[in-house]
Parts: C-alpha cells; sequence; structure tokens
C-alpha cells in the first residue's frame, strides 16, 4: 500500500518533470532559431552558415557590418529584454497569485518610463545615467505603491487598485513629457513609448546583461520560496518562509531586470504579462516557471520583431505587434479568471 | 431601531446643508467661470474683463480676447457637467463606487473608433467624429462590464477595474499600430488624445448640447429608481423597479454624455470619480441630490482645472486631461486605500 | 498540568491596528492530547493561534516552545515543530494533489538538498492517512470541500511535527466531513502522539474530541480543563451568554449541549 503510494507519487512527479523538461527544451530551440532568424534576415538574407562565420571572427566584406553593428544588437535586446520582462513578470504574478497584478497594470513600468523620458527629453543625459534612474523609479513606484496600498488591512485587490490609480498619475505625466517635448524629439520618443529595438547598439546592453547575470540566479534560487508564497501568506509563514525578506528579494531583483530592460527598449506592451501565463500554462501550473517565463518572453518579443519588421509594408516597432497579438490573450485570460472566480 | 432612528438625523441634517451647498456651488461655478475667462496666456483686467463682458465695450483687444475665451468656458462647463452626471450614474448602474469612464476604458473605445475613422474613413469634423466615439463608448462599456460582471459575485469594484485597465490598455495598443505609420494622423490624434477644451467653439457646443439636454433629463427622471437599486437588484425589483430597462436606459444616458464629451474634447479622466464622491461627501447617497450637484461640481473641477492648466504651463498650455489626472487619480488612490478588503 | 508541557505561553497580548483582541493570556498546551479553543464569534480565538504562531507578532508576552521564545527560533527550524493550518488558504490554480502535498516538505528541504526518500515517505504517508492517495493526480480545483481539507491537513502533516495547530478545519463542511476530518485529527493523535491545537465552532463536536478546552471570552482565557469541567450550563451561559442544558452524549459520554431559546421551555 505505502510502496504503490510512494510510486504514484514518484509517477506524477516524473510525468510533471518530463513535460517541464520537453517544453522547455523545445522553447530553448525556438527561441534559437528566432535568434538566427533575427541575423539572417534583413535587406539582404544572409545563409545560416555565412552568419555563423561572422560571428565567429571571420571578416566577409559587407556582412560584417550589418550583423555586427545592426542585426545583433537588435537581436540581443529582444531576447535579453525579452527574458526580463518574461522573468520580472511572471515574478510579480507569481507573488501576488494573480496574473493581473504585473508590472504593467502597478504602474512600475511606467515608473521606469517617466524617469527614462525625462532623462531623454528634458535633461539628456547620459545612457547610465538613463539606466540609474529607471531602476530607481521603478524601486520608487513599488514602495509608494506598497505602502499605500497597506491601509485598512492590505490586500491584492488593494494593490492592484493602488498601482492603477499611480499608473494614471504616471500615464499623464508621460503625456505631458510628450507635449513639452521639442517637436523633432517626438517621433523618436513615440516609437521607444511603444517598445522598439530599433538602434540600439550593444554597448547599452551591457548594464542589462550584467543585471540578469546576477539577477536571474537570485531569483532562481528564491523560486522555491515562491512557490511556498504562493499557498498564500499563513501557510507560507507556517512553513518557514520568511515572506518579508522573500518579497524584497523578488521584488528588487525583478524590478532592476525589468527597469534596465524598460531603458533600452522601452516598455514593451503585454511580455511582462503574457509570459508567465503562457509559460504556466504550457509547462503545467504550479511548476516553477522562472526560466519558461524568460524564454516565452523572448519568444513573443523575438517572433514579434520579426513580424513588424517584415510582415506588412510598414514597419511596426516591437511593442505595437506585442500589443496587438496579446489582446486576444489578455482578454480570454481575464474572461478565464473571472469564470473561475479567481479575481 | 436605533439605527434607524440615528440615519433620519443624519439625512434630516444633510438635507438642511442641501440649501448651503447649493450656494456654494452656484457660487462656485460663477467665479470658475469668471476666472476662466480672465487667465490664459494673457491675463485680463476686472475692468476689461466686465467690458468684454457687456455687448457695447467690444472693441478693446482685451474684450475680444475676453469673448474669445467664451465659448471654450461655456464648452468646459458643458463637458464638466456631463462628466461628473456620466461618472454617478455609471456608479450607480454597476453599483461600484470606482465605476468612472476613464477606468472603465470608455474612453479608450471612443479614442479607438475615432483613430479608426481619422484614418480610415478620412473623417475630420467633431460632428462625425461624435458618432463614432458614441459607438465607441457604447461598445467598450458593455464589453468591459461584460467581462467584469463574470464569475462569482458579480461586477466587482476589483474585477471591474482589472477589466477596464487591461480592456484599454488593448485598445491603446491598437490605436498606437493606427496612428505609428501616418503622421498626419499622428499628429491630429496627439492633441485630441490628452483631452483639451481649448478647441471648444459654439460649433461644438450646439453639437454637444442635444446629448447633453437628453443624457440630464434622463438621469434626473432615472434618479429615484437608481436609489432603489442600490440597496440590490432583488430589493429594488421588489419595489416594483423594472431593473433592467433602468439600467439600460441609465447606462445609455451615462454612455452618451461621456462618449458625447469624450469625442469633443478627447478623453479627460477622473471628473466623474471626482465629483460623485465630493458630493457623496457632503450630502450623502441620495442620487435625487447626487446628479444635479455632481453636474456642477464637474463643472467646476473641469473648468478650474482648464485654467491652471493653461496657469502653469504658460506660456503654452497644460492640457486638462492632464491636470485631472493629477487630481482624479490620488482621488481613486485614496478610495481604494480607505475601502474594507471585503467590498474589494 | 504537566510542568513539562512544550509549548507554555505568558502573558500573551495582541491587537490589530490599536484594537485589542488579546488580554494577558496564560496557558499551557498539554503534550500529546487534542486540545480545543472555543467561544463566541470574534472572540479572538482564531488570533490566538496565530500569535501562538509566526503568523501574528503579539504586542506583549511571549509564547515559549521548549523554552525558547518561538520568534527567537530560526523559521524553518519552528516549521520543523509546529505546524499550522491557516483557515482559509489559498489554492494555486491547477496544481495537483501530489504537489500541493509535497509543499509541506518546505522546511525539510533546502537548495542543496531538494528531493529525498524521507520526503517521498511522509507524503505517501500523509496521503494514506487522509485517505486521498487516489486523489494524487488530479487537480485541486476539481476536488469537494471536504477532499480540499483533506488535502491542506495531508500537507500540514507532511511537514512532520510535533505540533500541529488548526484554525476550523470544519468549518464550510458537510456535517459527514466534519465527522470524517475530526475522526482523521484523532487517529493522527493517537498513533503518532501529535499534540493538536484546534480552534473548533461546533460546541458540542469540541467536547466530543477535545481532551482538553480552552474557552475564551472578550479576548481573555475564562476557563480551561477537561470536557466536563469546561462544559457546564453556568459556563456556558458565561461563555456565549447562551441559556442551556447540558446531557450525556449517548455515544461519547462527553457532555452535550441542549439550547434553550425562548419558545420551547416548559
Amino acid at each position: 500500500m505505502m510502496n504503490s503510494t510512494i510510486g504514484r507519487i514518484r509517477n506524477e512527479r516524473r510525468k510533471r518533470f518530463t513535460r517541464r523538461a520537453a517544453v522547455t527544451s523545445a522553447l530553448f530551440l525556438l527561441v534559437l532559431m528566432l535568434c538566427t532568424a533575427m541575423l539572417m534576415l534583413g535587406n539582404t538574407i544572409y545563409p545560416v552558415q555565412d552568419v555563423v562565420r561572422v560571428l565567429l571572427g571571420e571578416e566577409i566584406a559587407g556582412m560584417m557590418f550589418a550583423i555586427e553593428t545592426i542585426r545583433l544588437p537588435r537581436m540581443l535586446a529582444g531576447l535579453l529584454a525579452g527574458i526580463a520582462f518574461g522573468i520580472a513578470g511572471n515574478t510579480f504574478q507569481t507573488m501576488l497569485r494573480n496574473p493581473l497584478a504585473n508590472p504593467d497594470i502597478l504602474g512600475i513600468t511606467a515608473g521606469s518610463t517617466v524617469a527614462a523620458l525625462v532623462c531623454i527629453l528634458l535633461l539628456q543625459t547620459s545612457r547610465a545615467t538613463v539606466s540609474v534612474s529607471a531602476i530607481i523609479a521603478g524601486l520608487v513606484t513599488v514602495v509608494v505603491i506598497y505602502f499605500l496600498s497597506r491601509g485598512n488591512g492590505f490586500s491584492i485587490g488593494r494593490l492592484v487598485l493602488v498601482g492603477i490609480g499611480i499608473q494614471a498619475i504616471l500615464s499623464a505625466t508621460i503625456l505631458y513629457l510628450l507635449m513639452i517635448g521639442a517637436q523633432e524629439d517626438l517621433p523618436n520618443a513615440m516609437r521607444w513609448m511603444s517598445g522598439s529595438l530599433n538602434g540600439v547598439q550593444l554597448h547599452q546592453l551591457v548594464p542589462l546583461a550584467i543585471s540578469m547575470i546576477v539577477c536571474i540566479p537570485l531569483l532562481v534560487f528564491t523560486g522555491r520560496h515562491l512557490l511556498m508564497l504562493e499557498l498564500g501568506e499563513s501557510a507560507a509563514l507556517s512553513l518557514g518562509v520568511q515572506t518579508d525578506r522573500t518579497r524584497i528579494v523578488l521584488i528588487v531583483a525583478s524590478v532592476i531586470m525589468l527597469a534596465l530592460a524598460t531603458a533600452v527598449t522601452g516598455p514593451i506592451a503585454f511580455v511582462a504579462f503574457l509570459s508567465g501565463p503562457i509559460a504556466k500554462r504550457l509547462m503545467g501550473e504550479g511548476s516553477p516557471s522562472i526560466i519558461g517565463s524568460g524564454l516565452v518572453g523572448a519568444t513573443l518579443v523575438l517572433g514579434a520583431d520579426l513580424l513588424g519588421q517584415f510582415a506588412f509594408d510598414v514597419r511596426y516597432p516591437v511593442g505595437v505587434i506585442t500589443g496587438m497579438m496579446g489582446a486576444p490573450f489578455l482578454l480570454y485570460l481575464l474572461i478565464r479568471m473571472n469564470r473561475r472566480g479567481n479575481l | 431601531m436605533l439605527s434607524t432612528t440615528w440615519r433620519n438625523k443624519e439625512g434630516k441634517q444633510r438635507r438642511s446643508k442641501v440649501p448651503v451647498v447649493l450656494v456654494c456651488a452656484l457660487g462656485l461655478v460663477v467665479v470658475s467661470t469668471l476666472l476662466s475667462l480672465a487667465f490664459g496666456s494673457r491675463a485680463v483686467t476686472w475692468e476689461e474683463l466686465m467690458s468684454g463682458l457687456s455687448l457695447s465695450g467690444a472693441d478693446s483687444y482685451a474684450a475680444s480676447v475676453v469673448q474669445e475665451r467664451i465659448p471654450r468656458t461655456v464648452f468646459s462647463l458643458c463637458c464638466g457637467a456631463a462628466l461628473g452626471i456620466s461618472g454617478a450614474l455609471m456608479q450607480a448602474v454597476t453599483r461600484n463606487p470606482l465605476a468612472d469612464p476613464s477606468i472603465l476604458g470608455v474612453n479608450t473605445g471612443a479614442a479607438l473608433f475615432v483613430v479608426f475613422g481619422m484614418a480610415f474613413l478620412g473623417i475630420n469634423s467633431q460632428s462625425q467624429y461624435i458618432w463614432l466615439a458614441l459607438v465607441g463608448a457604447t461598445l467598450t462599456a458593455l464589453f468591459v462590464y461584460g467581462i467584469g460582471s463574470l464569475g462569482r459575485a458579480g461586477a466587482t469594484p476589483l474585477k471591474l477595474v482589472l477589466a477596464g485597465a487591461a480592456t484599454s490598455a488593448a485598445l491603446s495598443s491598437i490605436v498606437s499600430a493606427i496612428i505609428l505609420p501616418r503622421t498626419n494622423v499622428m499628429d491630429q490624434f496627439r492633441f485630441w488624445q490628452v483631452g483639451s477644451v481649448g478647441s471648444g467653439s459654439w460649433q461644438s457646443i450646439m453639437i454637444f448640447l442635444p446629448f447633453l439636454v437628453v443624457g440630464i433629463v434622463i438621469a434626473i427622471m432615472a434618479a429615484s429608481s437608481l436609489n432603489a437599486l442600490a440597496l440590490g437588484d432583488e430589493v429594488a425589483s421588489g419595489q416594483g423597479v423594472r431593473i433592467g430597462v433602468l439600467r439600460l436606459i441609465a447606462a445609455f444616458a451615462g454612455v452618451i454624455l461621456c462618449g458625447a464629451a469624450t469625442a469633443l474634447a478627447g478623453p479627460i479622466g477622473f471628473i466623474g470619480l471626482l465629483s460623485t464622491h465630493l458630493v457623496r461627501l457632503l450630502l450623502g447617497p441620495d442620487l435625487r441630490l447626487i446628479i444635479p450637484f455632481s453636474a456642477m461640481t464637474g463643472a467646476i473641477i473641469l473648468t478650474v482645472s482648464d485654467v491652471s492648466g493653461r496657469l502653469l504651463g504658460s506660456p503654452g498650455e497644460l492640457e486638462v486631461g492632464v491636470v485631472t489626472a493629477f487630481v482624479g487619480a490620488p482621488i481613486l488612490i485614496m478610495l481604494a486605500v480607505r475601502m474594507k478588503v471585503r467590498s474589494l | 498540568m504537566n510542568t513539562k508541557d512544550r509549548l507554555h505561553v505568558e502573558g500573551l497580548e495582541a491587537a490589530y491596528e490599536n484594537k485589542t483582541i488579546l488580554k494577558d493570556i496564560q496557558l499551557k498546551v498539554p503534550d500529546g492530547r487534542i486540545n480545543v479553543i472555543i467561544g463566541a464569534n470574534a472572540c479572538g480565538k482564531s488570533t490566538l493561534l496565530k500569535a501562538m504562531s509566526r503568523l501574528l507578532k503579539p504586542v506583549g508576552g511571549v509564547t515559549t516552545l521548549d523554552g525558547k521564545a518561538i520568534h527567537t527560533i530560526p523559521p524553518k527550524k519552528l516549521a520543523r515543530t509546529l505546524g499550522l493550518l491557516p483557515q482559509s488558504p489559498i489554492v494555486p490554480e491547477g496544481i495537483t494533489v501530489a504537489d500541493l502535498v509535497g509543499r509541506g516538505r518546505f522546511p525539510h528541504q533546502s537548495f542543496m538538498r531538494s528531493r529525498t526518500k524521507e520526503d517521498d515517505h511522509a507524503v505517501a504517508e500523509a496521503m494514506e492517512m487522509m485517505n486521498i492517495a487516489d486523489l494524487a493526480e488530479r487537480n485541486i480545483d476539481e476536488l469537494s470541500g471536504g477532499q480540499r481539507q483533506r488535502v491542506w491537513i495531508a500537507m500540514a502533516l507532511t511537514q512532520e511535527t510535533d505540533i500541529l495547530f488548526l484554525d476550523e478545519p470544519t468549518t464550510f463542511l458537510d456535517i459527514t466531513y466534519q465527522v470524517e476530518i475530526l475522526d482523521m485529527l484523532t487517529d493522527l493523535n493517537r498513533k503518532q502522539g501529535t499534540t493538536i491545537l484546534m480552534v473548533l465552532h461546533d460546541i458540542n463536536l469540541s467536547a466530543r474530541y477535545a481532551d482538553y478546552m480552552f474557552a475564551l471570552k472578550q479576548g481573555e482565557l475564562v476557563t480551561q480543563g477537561t470536557p466536563q469541567d469546561v462544559i457546564t450550563s453556568e459556563q456556558i451561559k458565561n461563555i456565549f451568554d447562551l441559556d442551556c442544558e447540558v446531557i450525556e452524549d449517548p455515544v461519547s459520554k462527553s457532555p452535550l449541549i441542549i439550547p434553550k431559546g425562548r419558545h420551547h421551555i416548559r
């Protein structure tokens, strides 16, 4: 009896692990293919073997420039930002047990965007300052939302409502900044605002890459605690999780990645929102889907950017495509959540 | 027993406040009107203001400045009143203290249809915007309410707000997809999008007026039945209210008021939320009072916001939609902070 | 009472936003027994459980486990000795029974040493004890209320603690499931000697299953003792402000209260 139960439990777990491993490898391959496509496609299409040769340092006249200064930075920006948005979004959603409680809706992305816009439009500062102020603004937004939502008893609902209020103020600020911005900066600002991989240079990606090397292992390490938080504050506490400390680590690490990604590409709509739920659906819910969400995020950004560049007669920035693709899924998610009474 | 007498007493106290509040509100309407006439990129003295208003002295430069500001002021009073009533109606219909056209995403719905008209149908006159905006506003309102009321417990404040925010986000990415490749539409839309009463002219007021009148008449007629609705669907139908019809009519009035205002002025947020809660704080939950007083309060808030925008943004102007978001969003936050966990 | 009892509460005070909920609670929880806290709504029953664990920081007083204040014990270490099942735990979407029950092993795991044979053994044992082994692959969402409650208790059991707190484990359940759950908890207590401290709503079921009872009234501990000591018509009048008669439960021989009301007095 006992042994058969143990066997059942192992079996069940093996099934979950197998599915997770299969989905993760599939996503990994997909991302790899998209990355390759990003390097191959453009005004001229280069064959794979030439792309590889250029990447390995071989000098092929004409291709060097296109790949190393245009396509590679664009691909890396999409890859890194996608992973960062996906993981950060998923962390918030899991921590707050609500897919709608993501950095976009809560106004955290908007906080970083405002700071970045002020730096770009008004102060014309260096990229480093843009990054640092985006991080600070994101964290300040979190702190403000958190303290405001403690009044009269903390609840996720209150947090979300406060976040939406903050979001409204920040959006108004963004509109105002766009109004007073110089006419010639406007198209650029608009393009950046809707999330775009255009004109990214390799050195801009360095801070984002470093933050991800530090933060992702930290988040994976804290992932087990995050799973316990999913059971609710009381259950997590009684299982011995130090909930406050866990939350601070999770929030700070995610916001840093989020803000740095925002500073490079602008807010890419819905990636932080959709990656987590999509990863969960693919992998089976209840599994720690940190890596999975990152891969889904990268898939969304790279796929949308390829569509935006080549599928239409106009070139759309990536954020517009993710926004359009994401909208129906988002509404589906909302309907499903409401049906199940999860709100 | 005790609590009902107490409530009656409180009701009496509140009713005795009505004349005072009425006088104050009317006074503030006049003051905000005068402010709106007097201030702007060129400030006007009292004498100039008076001479501009009297028909005879309309020859000086200052007087003509004042006269140019008249339609803008009237327009902003109308818009404010419309948004105030619309907020009160939507809150009553959804029985939800956070319902406001901007929060429910109705504005974005109107915006999408207007942009669609600009880009694909070559529409560029206000009398055509208004119909598109109305269709957009109505569809979005129905959609958001539909999504928000799925599932157990019906349309809770949180569900409605989230459905509104999500729908807004979805619709605005469609808006960007339409305008980004079209520079001319982008320019036209950029100014409409912020929400401004600066474009108010006698012509736009004339377009607006029929909608305003219909909306106000319906709102006033529906007020006492809406009071019954506040006690819940069962109680209301027990009192003989046909709730389905009532909801439909009141929501219709709410949507045309905000849809028309949005079409002409662009999305101006939070006026409904702000004015309704201010009035409720002063006069209690009786909709027969809330509706007319929200109209006045809305008119005052919008006009004063417009004036502040002109002063703060000088030499240009800060659009009123930005000002109301700065004033109104903190109210949303405050309401969220004060709400009991269970009523979220 | 035995002075060797592991869990002591000394002068415990708790408050929510300046509103005092518990006043100077002094008690010892008898080891290896089923202990039940009773009292009227909002008398501080759940708050007492929370303040005695890590869930709520008391404003005064201390709870000690083996002589050490529980707030000074490292959280994971405490979680290996003292478990608590909250009143309405949150069900994450779409996770399987085996997965959820397995999460109770958290305090026994670390990043380096994740899953072991003991873990599987503990999970299997708890699931068999709660009679949910057949549900292992099912989604929590698909279960009935009674099944779900057994899953949660199983999760608390895999924590393998000597002391288990339960906050109204039978609320919202049909009477059949209430009895079933209480029977299972009694099994646990008799087989493994687990000390149980739980809040229950139903006085008669409390009297039947409890070895020892604590009664709270407006945040104060008014009486404690065996069911026979606590459940008397005078005490019930005092605790619940209810006139009743107490007779002997024909099944369990424990005291059984019969409320009087105003209309049926002969």
